[in-house]
């Protein structure tokens, strides 16, 4: 396996490391910002299903159906499609990894609300709070550590998905793997596989770690 | 859209269909199968669970792309041979099928269980006729998961010449075409929904009880 | 239940089986192969393209050739760039691929000083071929790489020969990612028309050419664009672009002219005689037709071209 030893060398080559850092800093800046509008549109929608617990199945349904499309074919129909799809590429690259982001985010957040025992919510209600009390002061710090498992599996992979982004001219990690495919150069493609499988770790050992603390003090099995 | 470039190019994209078709159902099939008895370790350890889970988790989030291009050094195969695309596929069917064995085996009741073991049933015997069918459900959820995510995974194979529909992904792109892309989303979608159904329809025979109580 | 069991899983495993009975039978000589159907009959010829256009359409025209002429023949279509092709020609998995001479001839480091004419260029790879790989005889089509400005940044610089580039405060230069490793790309800048390369940077875009491309130069991205001689300059809705193409007097880009690769010894003698017919008509003016064709407005499949090319000069 010396092409491996070959692309850890390429990591730890100076040479190469500004533009390492860079392209990683890109990679989690499409990362972020698909994420941040995946939430603006998935929270709403999550809450409010969770909550009034109507058309849970149909909403949870639509979203799994879009996870089976194509992130490849997505990317380049949009890129094409869109007028300035190929002026500014990162439009249709954030469409993309938004559309891949809602379904486990969603899927998060409804879970976590639907756990959260009707009694419970019940006896908030009986007890005097109004909805937007139950919502803030219950459900939420009930639901809290399984929607952040959902933002957990929707982040990771957005993250990995995130390299195909690179086929249509944009940076990112995936740069080292279709660049490398290119040539063939496997330390290349090997150096940015092993990259992003690094980052991702990374990013979903820190969630963990904020889902571990989000989860309530002296709860009653 | 040119609607009528369909119509035109209707053999080729059948021809891409069937190459896709063939590359998704092993992996499937592969992943189910292999997912079986290592889910259930996994759910009968608890030791054998967590790092199983993690090893799966650690498999999914490696591009396609780095995996598809890897395998010809890791198992020795031809660059252009499509079972490079297969194994990977399979690789990922299992990340994602081992945790929903896991989870599926966990739902069979522990008092029916216990029931067999007083029964006198032999272990092997014990799996295969009661708990096995009992974790069906869970397990054709889990299935269903992976069909979409081959389907939708076996596109990217375009990029390093194996066709597929992911094919008219590349060549539209190239060509500044629109409509060919189109028709290769669709028809992912349409094989998806297909895989889907059939899936549905094999588990509704082999368990059929599973619907009398949902 | 037992019964039912036995009975549904022989069903299933039967449909699996016809399923792979009948994806393997493919009455179109020119489908696309790699579908799993592993080893092709011996006598069929297996031609191999490279993942751009043009590529395939020659490809295509040479397959619907040698069908005129009675052989059995496959399309294995966009394998990838040359290292990839080169590759699975060594291996046997196809049998033939359409080269250009100059980037071949330099793949393989011939010794060729920058303005060899044609001939030269064959002469000297023909030293340099591998083991078991010949060529063919080369057509007067050729498709070059070449170097274009929008006119607004040629006019604004004084750009007309390569050597210009050194007149602008950075260069980046869009083109496939394996550009920056070919002699006539960045290191070429340098080396032969002296252009700064601390202002040199690759800007790699994966569409040989294409719209993408053309839209780095116009919208910015980058100061030159390696698009190849035959490509039309198309913006993505279709319409032409004004570009220049900066001048090589020194003939950094060799001659490339079009010509067959193929394993020694797996292509008859009438196939390869087939192939040098057609490619008699392979003119430069036929190349820029026929990629206009499948890139512009008509948007037409390489079959179809490669059929109508055969046709017309049958």
């Amino acid at each position: 396996m010396n092409q491996f030893a070959a692309a850890w060398q390429y990591i730890l080559d100076p040479a190469n490391r500004a533009l390492i850092l860079e392209r990683t800093a890109d990679h989690l800046f499409y990362t972020v910002l698909a994420v941040g509008f995946a939430l603006l549109i998935a929270v709403p929608i999550g809450l409010w299903v969770g909550h009034t617990r109507r058309a849970a199945d149909a909403v949870l349904a639509v979203s799994g159906a879009l996870r089976a499309l194509p992130s490849l074919g997505l990317l380049t129909w949009l890129t094409v499609e869109l007028s300035f799809g190929v002026r500014m590429p990162v439009i249709p690259a954030t469409i993309v990894l938004v559309i891949l982001a809602v379904p486990p985010l969603l899927a998060g957040i409804v879970a976590g609300m639907v756990s959260v025992s009707p009694r419970v919510v019940d006896s908030a209600r009986a007890a005097g709070f109004n909805e937007r009390q139950i919502l803030t002061r219950v459900e939420l710090p009930l639901a809290a550590p399984v929607m952040v498992g959902g933002l957990r599996s929707c982040v990771v992979q957005v993250l990995a998905t995130a390299t195909v982004v690179a086929y249509i001219g944009l940076s990112g990690l995936g740069r080292y793997l279709i660049d490398g495919l290119a040539l063939r150069d496997y330390p290349q493609m090997l150096a940015g596989a092993l990259l992003v499988t690094a980052l991702a770790l990374v990013v979903d050992l820190v969630l963990a770690a904020v889902q571990r603390t989000l989860r309530p003090r002296g709860r009653a099995s | 859209m040119r609607w009528e470039w369909i119509g035109d190019n209707l053999g080729r994209i059948i021809d891409l269909t069937w190459a896709h078709i063939n590359l998704s159902w092993p992996a499937i099939l592969a992943s189910f199968l292999l997912a079986l008895p290592v889910g259930w370790v996994a759910h009968r350890y608890r030791a054998a669970r967590e790092v199983l889970v993690i090893a799966t988790g650690l498999l999914y989030v490696i591009p396609s792309l780095a995996l598809f291009v890897v395998m010809p050094l890791i198992i020795g195969t031809s660059i252009l041979s499509p079972v490079n695309v297969i194994v990977a596929m399979t690789l990922y069917g299992l990340a994602l099928q081992v945790r929903s064995s896991a989870d599926a085996f966990g739902t069979v009741p522990e008092d029916v269980r216990q029931a067999a073991v007083a029964t006198g049933y032999p272990a092997w015997r014990r799996v295969l006729s009661v708990e096995l069918p009992l974790a069906g459900p869970a397990l054709l959820s889990g299935i269903r998961v992976v069909s979409a995510s081959t389907i939708s995974l076996v596109s990217v194979g375009a990029l390093i010449g194996v066709s597929s529909l992911g094919t008219l992904f590349t060549e539209g792109f190239q060509r500044s075409f629109p409509t060919q892309i189109m028709v290769g989303l669709l028809g992912t979608v349409v094989l998806a929904v297909l895989f889907d159904a059939a899936l549905v329809l094999l588990g509704r025979l082999l368990l059929p009880w599973a619907r009398r109580v949902g | 239940m037992k019964i039912r069991l036995t009975t549904v899983t022989a069903t299933t495993a039967l449909l699996g089986l016809a399923l792979t009975a009948c994806s393997s039978t493919s009455d179109d000589p020119l489908a696309t192969d790699s579908t799993g159907t592993a080893a092709a009959d011996e006598d069929t010829i297996v031609i191999g393209t490279a993942n751009f256009p043009e590529s395939e359409i020659i490809g295509q025209v040479w397959a619907a050739a040698l069908e005129d002429a009675g052989f059995d023949v496959e399309v294995s279509s966009a394998i990838g760039s040359r290292e990839v092709y080169l590759r699975a020609l060594e291996e046997g998995s196809i049998d033939i691929v359409p080269e250009y001479t100059g980037n071949l001839a330099q793949f393989y480091e011939a010794d060729l000083a920058a303005g060899a004419s044609s001939d030269d260029v064959f002469a000297a790879l023909e030293g340099v071929l591998p083991e078991g790989i010949t060529a063919g005889e080369y057509a007067e089509g050729e498709s070059k790489d070449s170097y274009r400005v929008t006119r607004e940044l040629a006019d604004e610089h004084d750009l007309s020969t390569l050597a210009d580039l050194n007149n602008l405060d950075q260069v980046r230069v869009a083109g496939n990612p394996e550009l920056a490793e070919r002699p006539y790309g960045p290191p070429g800048l340098t080396d032969v028309y002296g252009v700064d390369a601390a202002k040199i940077t690759m800007v790699p875009i994966s569409d040989g050419g294409g719209p993408l491309t053309v839209a780095a130069l116009t919208e910015g991205t980058a100061e030159v664009a390696n698009i190849y001689t035959t490509s039309p300059s198309l913006d993505s809705e279709g319409n032409e672009v004004d570009l220049v193409t900066l001048e090589d007097p020194e003939g950094m880009i060799l001659p490339q002219n079009v010509l067959p690769l193929m394993r020694a010894g797996d292509v008859p003698q009438d196939a390869i005689d087939v192939i040098t017919g057609v490619n008699g008509h392979i003119t430069t003016d036929a190349l820029v037709a026929m990629n206009l064709r499948n890139i512009g407005e008509e948007k037409a499949e390489p079959p179809v071209i490669a059929r109508d090319f055969v046709d017309e000069h049958a």
